[in-house]
């Protein structure tokens, strides 16, 4: 390896590593720690007690739907944003945002708002007999919320940069519409897509302040696993809730490791030297 | 063909008028739907016990309290993670050594943990029941449901803002400039402002914008670690729950119509920093790119 000369590796690391072990590690460490304490005996009842298993359930099921519709939704906002103009486009390109911006509490409570049955969406689907505030339907659309920008924002750029010259050839060999989008365009989107898939979903099963106020929080249908989380140390149950928070952690890092994998699968397709 | 070809180009695909007026259509209404009903709503429930109401419950004592505490969380977590975010960047993908990319991956988790299983962790460090705890106790040094313990939380949440949107730049970015400006005498800081801060900037100012956002609107791992005490530990996004809770809805959202607005004007800077060129090099540029392996 060539010597290095620029100065400063020794405090800019020793900063980073610090801080990184102070403010990221320690905390998880701890958790991981007092959940591995318990023995694996009590830590299996714990996070296997059918309180805990409906509680992943109705989690992971919501964060599927709500990963599924952002698929569709987002692959769709992204090519109207990068392939049509029409008046207002910047504003709604900005406007997918909103849902990192806006604090989770306050999604929360406005989503509850529109949805419980005198809300102003509520109150219509409640004439075709849909409950959608306080039912597993009120947990998937505050999902579907908070995890809308990340499919949109990870297709987006390489729909952008997707080479006109690939759907050129395909049309000039006579392909359909249909037929380019599903055989040429489509298949170069599919890393994109996976990556914002995985990031959408690690996000909806974390996502903690936009849920509690619409879910309802009714144990063994309506409590997600954060909640039951919360629920076990407001009891000061602190056993549990390590246990049942180190699940959660598990999750994260399984994603994480699916997230990065798709990531770097992804950009082999976009990075251009 | 050649000389038939007129100056039009075929459409490209999905560009048939009846198709793409009907995508933008639908498109249009669920974005409506789901996300700018919600930002309506909150300004409308705001005022729906009018205007005196709104008033009251922005200057009631507690309300104040609260917006004091999360301004002055965000003043203390966001220089802290932008200093730390810097520091990172600049050893990162100025140097190489052994374990950098997984060094990443730590700077990173913050963002796939959830906020309550990150506020746990804290109230098993700092809590009673917790590694540091019966110490700090003994000392009389109160960390957990206190104000310290909402920094730290914070700061957890928003550890990899500023550093994410740093190290894809500056990775891209190179160290030739910085090589030369050493090499003709100029010292590490001085590098470092004259030579790297510039390039740096907007995408630096980007990364303070988004960390500023979450620390001011973080609501699960601080609930965890704040104990929700009335008119001293509660942030703003506690004080909206507490109001809502409390059957004042009105209060909520007027609480709430704060940190919209905030959020709104989050999105104006996001844009405003995008045209000059921020958050346009995407992460992690960190997968060998082809100019690193020829070096």
């Amino acid at each position: 390896m060539r010597r290095n000369v620029l100065p400063g590796l020794r405090l800019s690391l020793g900063v980073t590593l610090f801080y990184v072990g102070l403010i990221v590690v320690l905390p998880l460490a701890a958790l991981v720690f007092k959940a591995a304490s318990l023995g694996p005996e009590d830590y299996w009842r714990i996070v296997s007690s059918s309180r805990a298993l409906a509680s992943y359930r109705v989690t992971v099921l919501s964060a599927l739907g709500a990963t599924i519709f952002n698929l569709f939704f987002g692959l769709a906002l992204a090519w109207v944003l990068t392939r049509y103009r029409f008046p207002g486009w910047r504003i709604v390109d900005a406007m997918v945002d909103l849902p990192f911006a806006l604090p989770t509490a306050v999604a929360g409570i406005a989503l509850t708002a529109l949805f419980t049955t005198n809300g102003w969406f509520g109150s219509i689907l409640a004439d075709f007999g849909i409950k959608v505030a306080y039912t597993p339907l009120g947990i998937m659309i505050a999902m579907c919320f908070t995890s809308l920008p990340f499919i949109v924002r990870t297709v987006q750029p390489v729909l952008e940069d997707l080479d006109p010259a690939l759907e050129e050839a395909a049309q000039s060999l006579g392909g359909s519409d249909w037929e380019i989008f599903r055989k040429v365009i489509l298949p170069l989107l599919t890393p994109a897509l996976l990556a914002g898939v995985s990031l959408s979903f690690a996000r909806s099963l974390g996502e903690f302040g936009a849920i509690i106020f619409i879910a309802g929080n009714q144990p063994m249908s309506t409590e997600i696993t954060a909640l039951l989380v919360f629920i076990r140390l407001e009891e000061y149950d602190y056993q549990a809730a390590a246990a049942i928070a180190s699940v959660l952690l598990i999750a994260a890092f399984v994603m994480l490791a699916l997230t990065n994998w798709m990531q770097s699968r992804a950009l082999r397709y976009t990075v251009r030297g | 063909m050649g000389a038939t070809r007129t100056g039009r180009k075929p459409p490209r695909v999905g560009d048939q008028p009846l198709f793409r007026r009907m995508l933008i259509g639908i498109v249009l209404v669920i974005v409506a739907l789901l996300i700018v009903a919600p930002l309506v709503v909150i300004g409308v429930e705001a005022f729906s016990k009018g205007w005196a109401v709104y008033r009251d419950t922005i200057s009631h004592p507690d309300t104040l309290h609260a917006i004091g505490l999360t301004v002055f969380a965000a003043i203390v977590a966001v220089p802290v993670n932008t200093a730390f975010g810097i520091a990172a960047a600049w050893s990162i993908t100025k140097f190489d050594f052994w374990g950098r990319r997984f060094l990443l991956v730590v700077i990173e988790i913050p963002f796939s943990v959830s906020p309550i299983v990150a506020g746990v962790a804290y109230l098993f460090v700092y809590g009673l029941q917790g590694v540091f705890g019966p110490m700090l106790d003994e000392y009389g040094i109160k960390i957990l449901f206190a104000i310290p313990g909402i920094i730290l939380a914070s700061m957890f949440v928003t550890a990899p803002f500023v550093a994410r949107e740093l190290i894809p730049l500056m990775q891209a970015q190179g160290r030739d400039l910085e090589e030369a400006a050493t090499s003709l005498g100029a010292s590490g800081w001085r590098t470092f402002f004259s030579v790297t801060l510039p390039n740096i900037k907007w995408a630096l100012l980007y990364g303070v914008v988004l960390c500023n956002a979450r620390v001011m609107g973080e609501f699960g791992a601080v609930s965890v670690v704040s104990g929700n005490i009335r008119g001293q530990t509660n942030t703003l996004p506690l004080h909206i729950e507490l109001l809502y809770h409390d059957y004042q809805a009105a209060g909520a959202f007027a609480a709430a119509s704060i940190l919209a607005l905030i959020a709104v004007f989050t999105i104006i800077a996001k844009v405003a920093l995008e045209r000059q060129g921020a958050g346009r090099v995407r992460r992690p540029a960190l997968v060998a790119s082809p100019a690193e392996k020829t070096q």
